[in-house]
């Protein structure tokens, strides 16, 4: 036995001064904010999704689009709690590409079942504009994380953090600085703190004050990067709220049977298990339920 | 060597009194195999928790089975439309997340009991005399799970699943000569594509009942053999087995429960913990990701693959950590079945143990530095393991004394 431990140690040991040692692309972790939907209970906060939902329409949709979205959306349960009416009146701002009953190519106003229009009519237009196309932003939030290393990743199975995304990219928004001495940045890129390499083609897309809240929120950069990096989490798993709370039904239910299987196991070996128990001293009429 | 309690009585003891199941007896014994396999088939009476571990995986395929029958209803298997067909399914169909969300952590949780279900058969020497063919068919289904299992990441068709399928399948064109043919045939077209997307389909929605078929057997030749028990002996009488029901099915039962609260853990409060969130991003032939790993559960090996500088020796090393299973039962040359009796076997299988959850972590890992001095001393040991230490153990090994019968083993000396 202390054989199996020292070996165990030691490879422990290894892992962990192993660990840090290299890294591919340099990313630096992001720091961890408190979310709503964290969590065993988390739900959306409907007021941030809402705020988050703005700047996407206001700034982030003039380059990004949310192809995996409709509008209806925006009305479903545990999401940003829109009504049918708003949604309705959402939608019909929007222009979308159709055609007439004659063929003809038309332009209508939305309704509440077309997805979000996309920026650019196809990826070409979007790469020969910026260079690298922007990326859809439907299942961004779930697309972009950072390395937890040993021996975190275990104990977020634990905590259940989930959150990595919205963490970066809420940390991402703010992250633009001045590239340190001696850092070569290439033509066209920006210097990113959080953005792994640094080298991000993406200009400082909002800054303070640039979208205007009509529920008193703050109007900053700090506020901005949460509502977002919500609304884009949402964007990713819009049953998130309904998951999590069938979640908890389905394991408080599991609990309790298992708990009923093991003592109607217990009654069913009860009979059997009597030698065994009398051989290690036990008495068996104690030990029955 | 098999005494009369573990083998199979057949159907003689179903006699049914429903006037129906009597006219069907007589037809097709439908019944009476049921009722001899699954109701009298009499297990060792010291069987610990390790042993629920074959229900839990028969579960599991059977999880797998209906979630992923549901599934390809909602999916479409064409290269431009399935990312967005598996987000239709996370988003439009009705507790579509639900259903992919199980698949996907189902396929980890199959593993992660195939794993434990093999870890213990090798610690109480299960593949052992005269349970060799039961054990190679196990190694058949572990080849099947992995085969069905990497090209159900594949149909996901993000850039995890597109680069996984170009590395993989890429690893046939180490074989002298024809490799490259053999590539582009397994392709259907000269880069992954929509042909091959296809064939994943459909060869994934195959093998789960080539799966399901070997496990018959599987359970079959358990049920001629009998099943093995921590003592490592074969019963000696009626005494030292029970009935399969009602014993073991509660206690199979009860663990399945438990192991679905696991399941429904990772499920419901961290269904992506076990993905990678560069699979979020829809597959593209021309951005190779900044790494490319596999699942978790093939960790392992890929380490085993990667720790070998040259291609064709690691693709040989890689098939031959999962070929040298089936010759266990051949490379052990012990006289005694279970770890209990053999301290040194014991030492050596949780070092066994410990090199196949280090190789995990250093499939993870980028392969340089001291990763691959590691990866190379765990897949030094995972070899030594069945060639050196296996067949030397028995030939030099002091066991302990073997208790005279299952009764003693649990009882002591009292009985």
């Amino acid at each position: 036995m202390r054989t199996k431990l020292t070996i165990l140690v030691a490879v422990a040991a290894t892992l962990v001064t192993a660990a840090p040692a290299l890294a591919q692309i340099e990313q630096v972790p992001p720091p961890r904010l408190k979310w709503s939907f964290s969590g065993p209970f988390g739900v959306f906060n409907e007021a941030q999704l809402q705020r988050g939902f703005k700047i996407y329409r206001e700034v982030c949709s003039n380059c990004h689009s949310l192809d995996l979205l409709s509008f209806r959306n925006l009305a479903e349960p545990g999401g940003p709690g829109f009504t049918e009416a708003q949604v309705t009146q959402i939608a019909s701002e929007y222009k979308i590409k159709d055609l007439d009953d004659k063929g003809n190519p038309i332009e209508r106003p939305g309704r509440p079942a077309d997805h979000f229009p996309s920026p650019f009519p196809n990826t070409l237009v979007a790469t020969a504009t910026y260079g690298v196309a922007p990326p859809d932003m439907s299942t961004l939030a779930k697309a972009r994380t950072y390395s937890r290393g040993f021996p975190w990743f275990l104990i977020d199975v634990v905590t259940q953090y989930q959150e990595q995304g919205p963490d970066y990219i809420a940390a991402l928004l703010k992250g633009y600085k001045e590239p340190p001495p001696g850092f070569k940045l290439p033509q066209g890129g920006h210097y990113n703190e959080y953005f792994p390499g640094h080298n991000i083609a993406m200009p400082p897309p909002i800054t303070d004050g640039q979208v205007k809240y009509d529920d008193g929120s703050p109007e900053t950069l700090e506020q901005y990067s949460k509502d977002i990096a919500a609304f884009l989490y949402w964007a990713a798993e819009p049953h998130l709220v309904q998951r999590k709370r069938v979640g908890f039904q389905v394991i408080i239910y599991l609990i309790v049977l298992s708990g009923l299987l093991y003592f109607t196991k217990k009654k069913v070996w009860h009979d059997l298990e009597a030698p065994r128990e009398m051989a290690h001293g036990q008495d068996p009429s104690k030990t029955a339920l | 060597m098999t005494p009369e309690g573990s083998i199979m009585s057949g159907h003689a003891t179903y006699q049914p009194r429903n006037k129906f199941m009597q006219w069907l007896e007589k037809r097709l014994p439908i019944g009476g195999l049921v009722y001899s396999s699954f109701v009298a088939y009499p297990t060792p009476r010291n069987l610990n928790y390790w042993w629920t571990f074959g229900g839990i995986l028969t579960f599991m395929l059977g999880v797998q089975l209906i979630t992923g029958i549901i599934l390809a209803m909602h999916y479409t298997p064409q290269v431009d439309m399935a990312f967005n067909s598996v987000e239709s399914i996370m988003r439009d169909v009705n507790y579509g997340w639900l259903l992919r969300y199980v698949h996907a952590n189902g396929a980890s949780m199959f593993f992660l009991a195939a794993y434990i279900h093999m870890f213990r058969g090798m610690y109480y020497g299960s593949y052992k005399e005269p349970r060799e063919v039961l054990w190679i068919l196990g190694v058949i289904l572990l080849l099947l799970m992995i085969a069905t299992g990497f090209m159900g990441y594949v149909l996901v068709w993000g850039q995890m699943s597109f680069w996984a399928a170009t590395v993989i399948t890429n690893l046939f064109s180490a074989i002298p000569g024809v490799g490259d043919t053999i590539v582009t045939w397994l392709w259907g077209g000269y880069a992954v594509g929509n042909p091959t997307l296809n064939r994943f389909f459909s060869l994934h929605y195959l093998l789960p009942f080539v799966i399901a078929g070997v496990v018959v057997l599987h359970v079959w030749a358990l049920h001629v053999a009998g099943q093995n028990n921590p003592a490592g002996i074969e019963p000696t009488s009626d005494k030292e087995t029970v009935p399969f029901t009602p014993y073991a099915t509660i206690k199979d039962g009860f663990m399945m429960v438990v192991f679905c609260i696991l399941f429904a853990w990772f499920v419901f409060y961290i269904p992506n913990f076990l993905g990678h969130a560069d699979n979020y991003i829809p597959a593209n032939p021309a951005v190779t990701p900044a790494e490319i790993v596999p699942e978790w559960y093939y960790l392992p090996f890929y380490a085993i693959l990667r720790s070998i500088p040259n291609k064709l020796l690691g693709v040989i090393a890689l098939f031959s950590s999962i070929a040298i299973l089936a010759f266990m039962p051949w490379l052990d040359t012990s006289k005694v079945r279970s770890a209990r009796y053999r301290p040194l076997y014991r030492q050596f299988f949780w070092l066994f143990v410990i090199a196949g959850i280090g190789l995990g972590w250093l499939g993870s890992k980028p392969p340089e530095g001291i990763y691959v001095i590691m990866s190379r001393i765990f897949t030094a040991y995972y070899f030594a393991f069945f060639l050196i230490v296996l067949p030397l153990l028995g030939l030099f090994e002091k066991t302990k004394p073997l208790p005279t019968s299952i009764s003693e083993s649990v009882l002591g000396a009292k009985a």
